[in-house]
């Protein structure tokens, strides 16, 4: 089974994260902000992340940047998952190393779509 | 909705598209038609179906066979045929008709274009290799309206996340408030052309490939057999036919054959010449 660990700080879009995820058949744990992900990232890389941009303590830029100078931290695929929905995001995000890019609101469908695209599904 | 005016509707529907409706459809068939209904200031379908029964109007009857249509489709829908496009289609066509160097594509029945946009993005990445090339691609609907939308490649944020790589946002489409349009360069990629599959499709001259997927599910048998017989009269002997997924010419064409372990592409049954072959 392969494991997403879900970072954002609303409870509800982990909720629903988690809920859909779990119908594709991930094992899923979650982070509320950029600092947790990363501490659990140095415990064990999941495979794939979903990650919120705007978040307290550390963001999920701030977050990526860590990640991928990290040991190992290039391996997980790192999906992007924010209400940030312009080019000029879209292409920094993708810059610091994100494999993929959602726009909020999603739904299943779109998370199936971007997973498949990064070849985790 | 009574019965007689649900058979004139699904008669109505038949005639002009080859869609089937069958009375469990009911439902749907009125949801779809409570907006063109209002749009024709009716306030309710039984009164509008009951004018268009009584006094049939062409606008009225055009307005409800495009309601019916479905217009489901995605950019890269199920991805395997795209990757077949590529690893297959493309490497044959480019031996094939290397003598003219010109490759006619027709995506029949394409909605809001996000088929005939998918191909265009993919030989727009390929275009090193594709130099000297001319690809056509002529992309049909019966919908005038659907056309216009798809012409004016302008989508939601919903419709760009569903298939399509976020590279290819990037590259190819510039956002406008809370939409997306894709740049002229891939729009002008594809000639758009109003067209009902129960026509002759000679008319739109020879093509190399045919993309004609999740459309046959709509029709009867016998109209599956007619429209798969008219398709391989605008193919050549070596020309390729996409259908979807759940389609299949089996036990309805001889004129088509599955391409081995190639699921949802077929080839001309070739008569004289040589049928496609991969390379």
């Amino acid at each position: 089974m392969k494991s997403c660990l879900i970072v954002d700080d609303s409870r509800v879009v982990r909720m629903v994260a988690r809920k859909i995820l779990q119908e594709l058949g991930f094992e899923t744990s979650e982070a509320e902000d950029g600092k947790k992900a990363m501490e659990a990232c140095q415990k064990a890389m999941p495979d794939v992340i979903l990650l919120d941009w705007n978040m307290p303590v550390m963001n999920g830029i701030e977050f990526l940047r860590e990640l991928r100078a990290y040991p190992g931290g290039d391996v997980p695929k790192v999906v992007f998952c924010t209400t940030e929905n312009d080019l000029a995001h879209i292409m920094e995000a993708m810059g610091s190393g994100a494999d993929e890019y959602i726009m909020k609101p999603f739904d299943q469908e779109i998370i199936q779509s971007k997973f498949s695209q990064v070849g985790i599904l | 909705m009574k019965s007689d005016e649900f058979e004139f509707i699904s008669r109505t529907v038949r005639q002009r598209s080859g869609l089937v409706l069958t009375e469990d459809k009911t439902y749907l068939v009125e949801s779809r038609l409570l907006p063109i209904a209002r749009k024709f200031g009716y306030k309710s379908v039984d009164e509008f179906v009951t004018s268009v029964h009584r006094g049939p109007d062409e606008a009225k009857l055009r307005a409800i066979t495009e309601a019916m249509t479905t217009n489901e489709t995605l950019f890269f829908r199920d991805t395997k045929p795209f990757d077949q496009f590529k690893r297959v289609v493309l490497p044959a066509v480019l031996g094939s008709r290397a003598a003219r160097k010109t490759v006619r594509i027709w995506c029949a029945a394409c909605s809001s274009g996000q088929e005939p946009y998918s191909l265009a993005m993919i030989l727009k990445e390929e275009s090193a290799r594709l130099a000297g090339w001319r690809f056509e691609i002529v992309a049909t609907d019966l919908s005038p309206e659907m056309l216009d939308r798809a012409r004016a490649g302008l989508y939601t944020q919903f419709e760009v996340q569903r298939g399509l790589p976020i590279q290819y946002l990037m590259k190819y489409f510039k956002q406008i408030e809370d939409k997306w349009q894709l740049s002229n360069d891939i729009r002008n990629m594809v000639d758009y052309k109003e067209f009902n599959l129960l026509s002759d499709p000679r008319a739109l001259g020879q093509f190399d490939i045919v993309f004609c997927r999740n459309v046959l599910i709509y029709f009867d048998q016998p109209t599956k057999t007619e429209v798969l017989s008219r398709l391989r009269t605008i193919l050549p002997e070596d020309g390729v036919l996409y259908l979807g997924g759940a389609e299949t010419v089996l036990g309805i064409t001889d004129k088509f054959e599955p391409l081995p372990n190639e699921r949802g592409l077929y080839r001309c049954i070739a008569k004289q010449g040589a049928s496609f072959t991969s390379v």
